[in-house]
């Protein structure tokens, strides 16, 4: 087979594969179908990857032994590390190790960008629009790779998940802004010939670029709060997606310029979508300083204006046992006390007694997009039943018991009601429509947005004062004796 | 690069935004945290862009670059595809019954 015909397979494999990531994607649409979406999209990444490694060897010259030592040992060290954290995550734990294998790919993106540069200095392949897409890559690669590691260690908890701020650090985030921007005016003008600079002057250039933007990124996630993360989480993925289509137009390969460009939008969408459920826009949720960071703690009852009506395990049984529609609000706090079984539990007793249970799910409930669906599913709740805000709200007018867990300031009618509501405007899911609600609560403490719940006092409105947990099995309990 | 490269690849990036666009905006907010483990496999692709640059390699320090990118884009690759399968196989219709 002639070197022509190589290249051109190994072209249509990278076009297969890059085909393969938009069939895959387009089968997420189902839940029924997505497993196997998934799958396509991992068969087209082998495919690309094989197909790469087989065309470096057959190109004249081949690979060095060293280069086969590096290409094989990193993926099978990189692999293995990826592949055990992959097994054995929590489901819980899921938005800290999406963002801990983001920042990997942000890094990977930049380190190619950066060792490209490294190759053309100094010689006639560095032209001005190469120049852009190494700087490009390298800035918006290296910014992903330190937010996400600040993002995931906040998640974890190695860094606390409240706003950090200290004197003066917008000011460091506006100068490395700065800094990188005129390194990528000097390294361009380098690269048309206008500025005479040393190959090494050049390089020094680039590595003080990479320096601001690792700084930048540490400093653009430290004051953003817990809760605000799925916004935080989307944003990076989406530039990680496009760090990694700038290294594809930097070594001039096509697949990696889709792949980059489908993940880049999908970021994008889901930013949008996660803000707009919040009602903040982007850009003030990147500014930061919101909020405490997390929904958690305790303290004692009371503080309300309104009249609260608690009642007790029995009651709230028997209203379950006996409604012939039951809707189930979990928020993050269902998560957080690991209630999920339980409340799965609670759901298939009812149902058995012949009640119609669902769930309704707002769109940032968990801490990034789409998390509170993935717990249900681990504790096995059946997807038709997981229902999104748009879908669930009309229904709540037909509900006899809607039962809130864990969710707060997502049922606040105020957010229709008062316009003087920091929460107003923000689509929430209207649970007071339903003829009666139960909110299983450890307490009266405000939720993410600091502000009392109108919900609670609402006549139709039952408080059952309990842990998430505890509440909701001595809930199974008292239905199994109704 | 030749400015026909270059015109290229940017038609080749636009285009797939759009697609990009399409095909997320319908995928249900049951599946988004699937979607973005998902995505986020997909930009492991960088991989890639790490084996090139290994065998461009000439020097120890590009040895070094090339070696640390390849580790970061498997992880994510393997990772990443594997966190995700295990999402969407408990996206079940009824659980089964024991």
């Amino acid at each position: 087979m002639s070197q022509d015909m190589i290249d051109a397979l190994v072209f249509l494999a990278w076009l297969v594969g890059a085909a393969a990531f938009v069939l895959g994607l387009h089968q997420m649409n189902s839940p029924a179908t997505a497993r196997r979406g998934n799958q396509l999209s991992a068969a087209g990444m082998t495919l690309a990857v094989i197909a790469t490694f087989l065309w470096l060897l057959s190109r004249p010259g081949g690979l060095s032994v060293t280069a086969i030592a590096i290409i094989v040992g990193g993926f099978v060290i990189g692999g293995g590390v990826g592949l055990w954290m992959a097994r054995r995550v929590a489901m819980t734990a899921m938005p800290q190790l999406v963002s801990l294998f983001n920042a990997v790919g942000g890094g990977a993106a930049a380190l190619v960008a950066i060792d490209d540069y490294v190759h053309i200095v100094g010689t006639p392949e560095l032209v001005v629009a190469t120049a852009i897409f190494v700087v490009l890559g390298a800035v918006i690669g290296s910014v992903t790779f330190s937010g996400s590691l600040i993002a995931s260690g906040k998640l974890q908890g190695l860094v606390p998940g409240q706003p950090i701020t200290f004197p003066g650090s917008r000011l460091v985030t506006a100068l490395t802004a700065l800094a990188a921007a005129a390194g990528l005016v000097v390294l361009v003008l380098a690269a048309g010939g206008l500025l005479a600079l040393t190959p090494e002057f050049q390089l020094a250039v680039l590595g003080l670029i990479v320096v601001a933007a690792l700084i930048f990124g540490i400093t653009l996630v430290l004051p953003i709060g817990g809760a605000d993360m799925p916004v935080v989480i989307s944003l990076l993925n989406s530039f990680t997606g496009t760090a990694a289509a700038m290294a594809g137009f930097v070594v001039g390969n096509p697949v990696l310029i889709i792949a980059g460009a489908l993940v880049g939008a999908s970021g994008a969408i889901l930013t949008k979508l996660m803000a707009d459920a919040m009602n903040r826009s982007i850009l003030n949720i990147m500014v930061g300083g919101f909020g405490t960071g997390d929904s958690g703690g305790a303290a004692g009852p009371g503080g309300t204006g309104g009249e609260v009506r608690a009642i007790g395990m029995d009651d709230a049984a028997i209203q379950l046992a006996y409604a012939q529609k039951v809707i189930i609000v979990p928020g993050y706090g269902l998560a957080v006390a690991q209630a999920q079984h339980a409340c799965r539990e609670l759901a298939d007793l009812l149902e058995a007694r012949g009640v119609e249970v669902s769930y309704a799910i707002h769109p940032v409930a968990g801490r990034m997009p789409g998390h509170m669906n993935v717990l249900l599913a681990e504790a096995n709740v059946p997807y038709p039943q997981l229902k999104e805000m748009d879908e669930v709200n009309p229904e709540f007018a037909r509900t006899d018991v809607a039962l809130v867990v864990g969710a707060n300031d997502v049922t606040n009618p105020a957010a229709r009601s008062n316009p003087q509501s920091p929460i107003y405007g923000m689509p929430i899911l209207d649970v007071d429509h339903a003829r009666s609600i139960i909110v299983i609560k450890r307490s009266m403490r405000p939720g993410y947005a600091g502000i009392d719940n109108e919900l609670y006092t609402d006549s139709k409105t039952g408080m059952l004062f309990a842990d998430a947990r505890e509440g909701l099995q001595q809930l199974v309990a008292a239905v199994k004796q109704v | 690069m030749t400015p026909d490269d270059l015109l290229n690849a940017i038609a080749i990036f636009v285009l797939a935004i759009l697609v990009g666009f399409e095909v997320i905006s319908k995928v249900p907010a049951t599946l988004h945290t699937p979607l973005m483990s998902g995505t986020n496999s997909i930009h492991g692709i960088v991989m890639v862009g790490a084996m090139l640059i290994a065998a461009a390699a000439d020097n120890p320090f590009s040895y070094g670059l090339a070696f640390i990118a390849m580790v970061f884009g498997a992880a994510n690759v393997v990772g990443g595809y594997v966190v995700t399968d295990r999402m969407l196989q408990m996206f079940r219709k009824r659980e089964p019954k024991p």
